[in-house]
């Protein structure tokens, strides 16, 4: 089976369904799969292939949802790019896996004037909200998405099937140790099988609707998508959590039934007074990205009494490890629970040996939802994917330390890398780190994650600046700005004279986010 | 300074840190600018609530409100004054 047939699937089982519900607009599934065939159609008269990577560049709206079906039908792999992207890091990404066509929005060809002139291999720029004005010059090939999602001279049948399941249907880009994203390689089968097995334990069906605030290039935000349409529900698509009360009114006005969150929405859920409201449809609750703190999960028992709530925990790499059945959320609250339906989860000492009941060790993910590596870095995939028992086989070493009860529950014990988690994003500290560096006037910097209430962990800089510079920290911060996204832009600027080194001289990142626990609480406008 | 003046300087100094480069308009969203994000939201209403003396309710926290200058100035009017 697949991606695209979720949508196809459900096209023809109930066309008429509200697939979509995004901006005050309804789109049915005949709507949805109509302009997605038409996009297709359009994708491959702009010389997208099967295999080809077409980036998507928008913001969460029905043409970032559309794109991703009309891709996977002209037999293309999709690259979903956060929309904060600046740039620099949005032309790396097109050049890294040679993008031959870009889905945007009229708003952003301005802050992309790079990644239409660096990029030799991008042919075709499909751009929404209407084309640019005449002055605008690009030596790519410009479509018009809106007149060709209603252009009836387009087919609204879908293309012939050009891929079967162990091609490649996605490239998600991760934060790596190394510091630039690494291309997460998914075939269709390998999210085929984690939509199949996270819908099964959910017990979706098809009159849920899924309230999702989450963007699409998170793979939280896409499954959200890929998943309501595979069992025929409804989505409902918002941009961000922003505005809090719009989301609690959308609950109920929607009768919402699903509400995927991460824990920097349930704090801030938890500053409204939820308990004047009451959720008669809600159903569930999914938190993961990074554990929700027992105390929210406290409140939040008590004000949504009837509102199962799964506990998960993933890596982009299998998309979801494990999840925790709600009815052990009070047995054992610090578990993230035990392997997903049609998957094995497993703890390996050093040596790569199974390790008893009890005993902390890796965690290693075996399944269909396995990526197939990371994009043309064969040494960084090898890393990650080690033989398995079969032959030929490939089992994912997560690089996370876990421990595991005898009854299969695992509890998270810590990572091996310094990833920062920040609002459920993984950040590189070392991709902060060379935006730092690259600063003029910055000797040397290092990056670490202090805890913080509602981030999970706050991003803190520390800098010495060059002998006779003066820096403040508002220079530094607009300087991450400008190159950042915001999530990876940090709240904390410390200066030091020195910093504290380990036995072989390298930054001692313990040491620093030990004294950041202590300073973090001062405000951003503290230099010194 | 003027009510619209006196945002407009919150919004650049803490969620543009202080760019000037991309102008945006009293009736832009900052959303679909990409100005500002959940956690900014909760610093904006501790600024409305500190610098103007009114207190923001649940159900005021909603892109009518406080998703543009003109929005906020609006809404930060009608607060002001005595019914």
């Amino acid at each position: 089976m697949q991606v695209e047939s979720f949508l196809e699937l459900s096209a023809a089982r109930s066309p008429e369904k509200t697939a979509l519900v995004c901006k005050g607009c309804r789109f049915t599934y005949a709507q949805l799969e109509a302009r997605a065939n038409r996009l297709a159609a359009s994708l491959a008269a702009g010389s997208v292939k099967r295999g080809s990577r077409v980036a998507i560049y928008l913001e969460n709206s029905v043409e970032a949802v559309i794109s991703v079906f009309a891709i996977l039908k002209a037999g293309a792999v999709f690259v979903v790019v956060n929309p904060m992207t600046k740039a620099d890091k949005l032309s790396y990404l097109l050049n890294n896996c040679r993008a031959a066509g870009l889905i945007t929005h009229r708003t952003k060809l301005g802050t992309l004037p790079n990644a239409l002139t660096d990029t030799p291999h991008l042919q075709g720029v499909w751009v929404a909200g209407g084309m640019p004005s005449a002055e605008f010059a690009t030596s790519k090939r410009l479509f018009d998405l809106g007149a060709t999602l209603d252009d009836i001279n387009l087919p609204a049948v879908p293309p012939a099937k050009k891929c079967i399941d162990i091609d490649l249907a996605a490239l998600i880009y991760t934060s790596g140790s190394t510091g630039r994203p690494k291309g997460v390689m998914l075939t269709h089968l390998n999210i085929v099988s984690a939509a199949t097995s996270i819908t099964t334990y959910l017990e979706n069906q098809p009159d849920d609707i899924i309230l999702s605030v989450l963007p699409l290039s998170f793979d939280y935000g896409l499954y959200q998508v890929l998943m309501a349409f595979k069992f025929g529900g409804t989505l409902v698509l918002e941009r961000s959590f922003t505005y809090p009360y719009r989301i609690i009114e959308l609950l109920n006005l929607e009768s919402v039934t699903g509400f995927p969150i991460i824990p920097t929405i349930s704090a801030m859920l938890l500053q409204l007074d939820l308990a004047a409201h009451r959720f008669p449809s809600l159903r569930y609750i999914t938190n993961t990205a990074a554990a929700l703190p027992t105390e929210h999960i406290r409140q939040l028992r008590r004000l949504l009494p009837d509102v199962k709530i799964f506990s998960m925990y993933g890596l982009t790499e299998c998309k979801r490890v494990s999840y925790l059945p709600p009815d052990q959320l009070d047995i054992r609250p610090a578990s993230v629970g035990r392997g997903m339906p049609n998957e094995e989860v497993y703890i390996v000492d050093e040596a790569g040996r199974r390790v008893e009941a009890g005993m902390v060790g890796e965690l290693v993910v075996r399944g269909s939802n396995v990526m197939k590596g990371y994009w043309e870095l064969p040494e960084e995939t090898d890393r990650m994917l080690k033989p398995g028992p079969l032959p030929d086989e490939r089992v994912l070493y997560t690089g996370d330390l876990f421990r595991m009860d005898e009854e299969g529950y695992l509890y998270f014990v810590g990572r091996k890398d310094d990833i920062i988690k920040t609002r459920g994003e993984k950040v590189s500290p070392r991709e902060v780190e060379d935006v730092l560096h690259a600063m003029p006037g910055v000797a040397e910097a290092a990056v670490v994650g202090v805890p913080d209430e509602v981030m999970g962990e706050a991003i803190k800089a520390v800098v010495r600046p060059q002998a006779g510079v003066r820096l403040t920290a508002a220079q530094v911060i607009h300087w991450c700005s400008l190159k950042l996204e915001n999530f990876m832009v940090p709240k904390f600027v410390d200066f030091e004279g020195e910093f504290p080194k380990t036995s072989t001289g390298k930054i001692s990142k313990r040491e620093l986010a030990m004294a950041g626990a202590a300073s973090s609480a001062m405000p951003l406008t503290s230099e010194q | 300074m003027p009510l619209n003046d006196e945002l407009r300087r919150f919004v650049t100094e803490n969620f543009m840190f202080g760019k000037v480069g991309n102008g945006f308009a009293d009736g832009d969203s900052f959303l679909e600018r990409g100005i500002i994000d959940s956690t900014g939201v909760m610093e904006l209403v501790a600024f409305l609530e500190e610098q103007y003396g009114i207190k923001l309710h649940d159900e005021d926290l909603i892109p009518d409100n406080l998703d543009s200058i003109n929005g906020l100035a609006r809404f930060v009017e009608s607060r002001l004054q005595p019914n």
